[in-house]
């Protein structure tokens, strides 16, 4: 048996069924997991897709995802988006807790606040690459754990909850909390948000001008500057916009989920969207099933193992799996297995 | 020779994909000690033939006999076992790896462990033998070009190879390097390795083998002896069914001044630091100024500079009779200039994205391809379906990965690009590299074309041959400054040659 590069590298139908069999086999291997951990998978399984559909986890994952997508496709490798996040949050804290905005502006400003945030984060790493030739992915990531600390110090020091005397920031005002759709979930603006960037996210990559550019630097860096785009400006933007997103996704958390900043404010989101942006294949609307189904495992995972005693680190191991799963589908998917004939048989009519 | 048994022949070969077919019922013999130049245009069946023999394609039909015997070869290892080496025109070898290290993989080692020393041996004697030296310490990202097909040719001797298949050996290479691959070629066919050489060059395949097949379509519509009575026309004739059209320069008055070039000196043109001396040139409106030299020299970074990728170390560059200032991509293309790169595929196109978005891609950014940013892809789409058309690029399907595209197809949808706007004045650089007969011909009407519409070329170009032909000028570059700058009426060969290679020094003797 051999493996064979397929001649014809554009298939559609098989673009689009790939992570789907990904999810399957991985799925597969999980249900073993569970099945050996002493549950019955299928009742596990129904738990975690009723988890995933509160979709509690499924707006930051869907606005980190985007955050990974737009970096990705143009490949500046932004592993910051979980220090983008927590520089978000803070500045919705901070809007929502300790300015005197009036009601009407509240919510927009934190909103805008942790976009800006984001994306400025976002843009020391962009500045440091196209200036010095920084890597990008050194710095994003280290960049993570200096927000990461800075906020510990923040939350421990100036912004220690002077009701509480706790490690978390003052609590946001009432009004700033984001509003419910659908009283008793967690369906809250943040969501809406997350739904509404999709489609932004969508349309600046097809159709305009800004997407079709960070696409060809994504792709070649090189034609890009020899046909006449300003690749740095390009990069900065794409870092620019990746920021703003995961920043979104950190307000969202502060104003729909915690209403205060929390030292646990992001656990993890950054960096599960960088698997959700490959799991949807850097489609903005494969995006938002992959954000569901890795929120049904993070989500999922916990709320089974706390109803039918499965371990919890059976959840990070169903992620991983199903990213490797995910990653092993996309090189597959460019070779066809052969099986080898016969000698006699090979180059005789 | 003849009387030998052949060492490779090939026996009925047939090959379908799909519908068509790329091979139909070829024979094939190789002898012992021969070179077999194999000929004929992209698409003809000469790759696809070799690929069989080296088991990376199996035959539909046919047999293929090594010494005589009937073999079977499925894979790669099959053939390798037989005593087949194919060196590619792209090395495949891998960059972080030593040369030696890069010889000794897939080699059977001794109990498990890698045999060093004999394979310093053997890579010692390979070098004495044919004058094939390399470093055996060099980590292979830097060798060059030249220097990494040489490993690939001694990996196949490494592996014993008796039949080596040589695909487009020189399209990569200087005219130098093409010299020293020649006299390997000779000193492994007194050593009865059987060679099989595919080249679009007529002169090198004329210099070099024994006997030449020509393929058309799939088929062997040529087998002759290399008697010295063979032309380059009655080649390309036999390679294209038809007599080849040949692109011939009507003397025109040229007018006036288009591109500038005052105390331009270039930044690293060889090994770092900028160039000595600056360049002055004009290139005037309905003329093709042609610049020669060894690559290596320059002629890259003069090109990329005028067209404002590479900043230049001082010196100016004037459109129309104004200076640029601050020269970029955009900026030049704003003033009418266009630019071919080189390199296809690494400069000129994104080889990942469809035809359609590389017929725009230094323009999408304008009305009609986009307003306010905002693409319009009916726009983009209309254009690059009626220059598929107008310069015959195939397949026709725009939504085609460019890099599917033969090289001749890719130089075609640059050019279609370029040319669509009436450029003022054009930057073309190596316009025919690696493309066929057919391609060569309609590249060099374009581009003659476009002179005679009044645009002002800059021709730069290894193949003295295609400079003589096209130019209205021939300047030499040498160590990134220009060293001789005549009409071609007053340039010879040799003189331009001797130039290319000493310089200064040459041209001011013979002048």
């Amino acid at each position: 048996m051999r493996l064979v590069a397929r001649p014809n590298r554009n298939s559609p139908l098989r673009d689009a069924m790939m992570p789907v069999a990904a999810v399957a086999a991985s799925l597969l291997i999980c249900a073993v997991l569970i099945l050996l951990a002493g549950a019955n998978p299928l009742t596990a399984f129904g738990i975690m897709a009723k988890a995933a559909f509160w979709g509690k986890f499924a707006a930051p994952l869907i606005l980190s995802g985007l955050a990974a997508l737009v970096a990705l496709r143009t490949r500046f490798w932004n592993i910051g988006g979980e220090g983008q996040i927590i520089v978000g949050a803070m500045a919705a804290a901070w809007v929502g807790a300790l300015t005197s905005l009036p009601t009407p502006l509240l919510i927009p400003f934190m909103l805008i606040g942790a976009a800006l945030a984001g994306a400025a984060l976002a843009a020391v790493p962009a500045s440091l690459k196209t200036r010095l030739g920084v890597d990008e992915v050194v710095s994003t990531l280290m960049l993570n754990f200096i927000v990461m600390y800075l906020m510990q110090a923040l939350l421990s020091g100036p912004w220690k909850d002077p009701v509480t005397g706790w490690t978390n920031s003052p609590s946001i005002l009432r009004a700033a909390e984001f509003p419910v759709f659908w009283k008793g979930t967690r369906l809250h603006l943040g969501v809406l948000v997350a739904f509404l960037a999709v489609g932004v996210v969508g349309v600046i990559m097809k159709r305009t001008t800004l997407g079709l550019s960070m696409k060809i630097v994504g792709e070649n860096p090189r034609a890009a500057r020899h046909a006449g785009l300003d690749v740095t400006r390009v990069t900065l933007a794409a870092a620019l916009l990746s920021g703003a997103l995961a920043g979104l996704a950190g307000a969202g958390e502060i104003g729909g989920i915690q209403f205060q900043a929390i030292a646990s404010i992001s656990s993890g989101y950054g960096y599960a969207g960088i698997g959700g942006a490959l799991l949807a294949r850097l489609s903005a609307a494969g995006i938002i099933p992959a954000a569901l189904f890795i929120a049904a495992i993070t989500t999922g995972a916990d709320e089974m193992s706390r109803q039918t005693g499965v371990p919890f680190f059976i959840a990070d191991a169903m992620q991983g799996i199903c990213l490797i799963a995910v990653l092993v589908a996309m090189t597959l998917s460019r070779y066809q297995i052969r099986f080898r004939t016969s000698p006699e048989r090979r180059a005789t009519p | 020779m003849p009387t030998d048994t052949p060492i490779l022949s090939l026996a009925g070969i047939t090959k379908r994909f799909g519908g068509t077919t790329a091979n139909k019922a070829v024979d094939f013999d190789l002898a012992p000690g021969e070179i077999v130049g194999l000929l004929g245009e992209n698409g003809a069946g000469k790759t696809t033939l070799m690929n069989v023999v080296f088991g990376l394609y199996r035959p539909d039909e046919g047999i293929i006999r090594i010494d005589g015997q009937p073999v079977g070869i499925a894979t790669t290892a099959d053939a390798i076992a037989l005593g087949i080496g194919m060196v590619h025109q792209h090395s495949h070898a891998v960059a972080r790896h030593t040369v030696l290290e890069n010889l000794m993989t897939g080699l059977p080692g001794r109990k498990g462990l890698l045999d060093r020393r004999s394979a310093l041996r053997r890579l010692t004697e390979i070098g004495d033998a044919y004058g094939l030296r390399l470093d055996p310490d060099r980590p292979v990202g830097e060798l060059a070009v030249g220097e990494r097909q040489r490993l690939d040719i001694i990996r196949a001797l490494f592996r014993k190879a008796r039949v080596l298949i040589l695909d487009e050996p020189t399209s990569v290479l200087t005219p130098q390097e093409s010299e020293g691959l020649f006299s390997a070629l000779r000193a492994l066919r007194n050593d009865k390795v059987g060679i099989v050489f595919i080249s679009h060059k007529l002169n090198e395949v004329r210099a070099i083998t024994d006997r030449i097949v020509v393929m058309r379509r799939g088929e062997v519509v040529a087998d002759v002896p290399n008697d010295g009575k063979l032309t380059n026309v009655g080649l390309a004739s036999l390679m294209c069914g038809h007599e080849p059209e040949r692109v011939v320069r009507q003397p025109r008055q040229r007018g006036e001044a288009r591109l500038s070039l005052r105390g331009l000196r270039l930044t690293d043109t060889r090994h770092g630091g900028a160039a000595k001396a600056p360049i002055d040139l004009d290139i005037h409106a309905g003329e093709i100024v042609g610049i020669a030299g060894v690559s290596g020299n320059g002629q890259v970074r003069l090109a990329e500079t005028v067209a404002g990728v590479e900043a230049a170390a001082a010196g100016e560059i004037g459109l129309d009779g104004n200076i640029v200032r601050d020269p970029s991509p955009r900026r030049m293309q704003a003033h009418g200039l266009a630019y071919i790169p080189e390199d296809r595929i690494g400069a000129g196109l994104v080889g990942s994205m469809p035809v359609r978005e590389n017929m725009v891609l230094s323009r999408y950014v304008e009305a009609p391809f986009s307003r306010r940013g905002w693409l319009d892809w009916q726009a983009i789409l209309d254009f690059a379906r009626r220059q598929i058309a107008a310069y015959d690029v195939r397949p026709t399907d725009p939504h085609l990965p460019v890099g599917l595209l033969s090289g001749g197809n890719q130089q075609k949808a640059i050019i279609a690009r370029e040319l669509a706007f009436s450029p003022r004045v054009l930057v073309i650089a190596q316009p025919t590299r690696g493309l066929d007969v057919s391609a060569i011909a309609f590249v060099h009407r374009a581009l003659m074309n476009l002179r005679d519409e009044g645009c002002a070329i800059m021709l730069i170009s290894d193949d003295l041959d295609e400079i003589f032909q096209l130019s209205d000028r021939i300047a030499v570059m040498y160590e990134g400054e220009i060293v001789r700058d005549t009409p071609v009426e007053e340039a010879t060969v040799p003189t331009v040659g001797l130039a290319m290679t000493e310089g200064r020094m040459a041209g001011r003797n013979a002048a």
